[in-house]
């Protein structure tokens, strides 16, 4: 309260800096952020790493330590890569793959959101789904393959189911514990705003559970191209799976490696997806970003 | 605004009786008593933590683990002490949330024009500053035209000049509207300013009540107006004789009576 009314006596009690005896202050110049920005541009820092690698297999595959029965060297990897996209095999099996992919995924999205809902809305919803999913959760999905072709037979069917299986619990866990995340005081608010029940979940819940939704599908993602492995190794005649069984067959290590190669970019390619939406649906986000 | 012919007409916008809440087996409300006429203006001061905004709560109907007997009207807003603006909307978006129909983006505007943030209608709330939150969650709650509007210290990040035009910005909305305002705030002067009835909150039960019965606009220089601000703060168990000069010329020893009541 003596802020404005300290009389002028009380300002000698602060203890007076001397101006002759001035202690030297290390001084640091605050540098802006434009110019610590690297010189480098991003996507060239980016690519860095994988092209060094790439030159360093080459350079073991040249030398001949790296012997090309064990693994065909990058140059060789590349022709082959050449041969099977120009007879066509290639860009088939990538067709059908990426079919069952986009199938087991659009089954899996629904199947896991739709139970996250269920349990993250209602309290009883919690209690009937959320057990029997969390137990579930823990039988390793690749273990159902054999159910699977006894239920389902051979065809496309136990392919996109396993793929659904494997897709629908991260979906599940995210999408569930992004709803439960949300911030009671912003529910509040949309109560006193007097939004309905509906109103509530369109405006306050699924948008707050929305980062949750997309890491699950991140994950997802990550796990509906393993599925597809297995589900492809395990009995197919199409898809770039049974390219690879088939390879193992004869010993091509180079198509192999393509169809490797082949998984990596679709991977990244998903990846790149899931960015740009989250780019896009999360720009409202007040995170840390990374620096 | 139709009139809902059926129910008999309260003759108060609140009714409160009796009330108890309690967290955790300790009553912070207990057997609190307070009615609020129609269009009335009541402020509501207390020390910190002494249960304003427990009681702001029920009263918006957010609250309902309690004992006693409240009616409130069916149209309240609220502007709580936080902003609690959705992220994930835009400034705009946010003030339009909740309302019944297709209410037009220039309804937004024009209420965020009043408080002085139109030109920040597009923004996400993130770009927010602290102050611009909360005028952009009072813009929210005027633009609902309630019959009870629900004010949790709505000016405390507030510049001085700024607060001062939020401030009458509330009163003029309330004269228009004629709906009954509480308004918690720790701004003694605030609250001989703008209310009919100021309230000291203590113990769990209003014990304090002070009617202003100054003309408006009011004079923060006018004797009178120092008179109920000095036996508030007094109220409050802040001790006015030591600053006593402010008691002759309040309006300079305004900032200091804000620090100390803040
Ligand atoms: N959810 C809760 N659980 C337990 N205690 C709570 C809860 N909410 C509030 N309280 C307690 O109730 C008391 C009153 O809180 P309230 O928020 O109403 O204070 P206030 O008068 O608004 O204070 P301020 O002026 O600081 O905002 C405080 O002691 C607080 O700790
Ligand atoms: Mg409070």
């Amino acid at each position: 309260m003596s802020i404005s009314h300290a009389p002028p006596a009380h300002q000698s009690d602060i203890p007076a800096i001397s101006k002759d005896e001035e202690s030297p202050l290390d001084l640091q110049p605050l540098v802006p952020a434009s110019a610590r920005r690297a010189r480098v541009p991003r996507w060239l820092r980016r690519t860095t790493g994988p092209v060094l690698l790439l030159l360093l297999w080459q350079l073991l595959s040249a030398t001949g330590v790296l012997p090309s029965d064990v693994l065909a060297s990058p140059g060789r990897i590349a022709e082959v890569g050449r041969e099977l996209v120009a007879d066509g095999s290639l860009p088939s099996a990538m067709a059908t793959s990426l079919r069952r992919v986009a199938a087991g995924l659009l089954f899996g999205t629904v199947v896991g959101t739709g139970l996250a809902l269920v349990s993250g809305l209602f309290r009883i919803g919690e209690d009937l789904v959320d057990a029997p999913l969390q137990m579930l959760r823990t039988v390793p999905f690749v273990g159902l393959i054999p159910l699977f072709i006894i239920w389902f037979g051979i065809g496309e069917t136990p392919k996109t189911a396993i793929i659904t299986l494997g897709v629908t619990f991260p979906l599940y866990l995210n999408v569930y514990a992004g709803i439960r995340g949300v911030d009671a005081q912003l529910i509040e608010a949309g109560e006193s705003l007097g939004l309905s029940r509906w109103g509530l979940v369109r405006h306050v819940v699924l948008p707050g559970a929305l980062p949750g939704a997309l890491t699950g599908l991140r994950y997802s993602l990550g796990i509906a191209w393993l599925a597809l492995v297995f589900a492809e190794q395990v009995n197919a005649d199409s898809g770039i799976g049974f390219l690879m069984v088939q390879a193992r067959d004869f010993l091509r290590t180079d198509v192999i490696v393509v169809c490797l190669i082949v998984y990596a970019f679709l991977g990244l390619l998903a990846d790149f997806i899931v960015r740009s939406l989250e780019r896009l649906l999360l720009q409202w986000r007040p995170t840390f970003t990374g620096r | 605004m139709a009139t809902d012919v059926h129910r008999p007409v309260s003759r108060f916008a609140v009714h409160v009786e009796g009330l108890t809440r309690s967290f955790d087996g300790r009553a912070v409300i207990d057997a609190l008593d307070l009615d609020v006429r129609p269009g009335e203006f009541v402020a509501l001061l207390g020390r910190s933590g002494c249960g304003k905004s427990t009681l702001l709560r029920v009263l918006a109907g957010l609250d309902r683990e309690i004992e006693g007997t409240v009616l409130v009207p069916r149209r309240k807003a609220v502007a709580f002490q936080a902003p609690r603006l959705m992220p994930w909307k835009r400034v705009w978006r946010n003030v339009l949330l909740g309302l019944p129909g297709k209410p037009e983006r220039a309804v937004a505007e024009q209420a965020l024009d009043e408080v002085g943030l139109g030109h920040r209608s597009q923004a996400w709330p993130k770009t927010l500053s602290g102050g611009e939150a909360q005028r952009a969650s009072l813009a929210r709650a005027l633009v609902r035209e309630p019959d009870l509007l629900l004010l949790d210290e709505p000016f405390g990040a507030l510049d001085a000049l700024t607060r001062i035009k939020a401030q009458r910005l509330v009163g003029e909305v309330w004269q228009r509207r004629g709906c009954a305002v509480l308004l918690v705030t720790h701004d003694v002067e605030e609250a001989v300013l703008l209310a009919d009835r100021v309230l000291v909150m203590d113990g769990g039960v209003i014990a304090h009540e002070q009617t202003v019965d100054l003309d408006r606009p009011r004079d923060i220089a006018d004797p009178r107006f120092a008179e109920l601000r000095a036996s508030l703060l007094e109220r409050l168990g802040v001790d006015t004789a030591a600053e006593s000069p402010g008691i002759e010329s309040p309006a300079a020893e305004s900032p200091a009576v804000k620090a100390s009541a803040a």
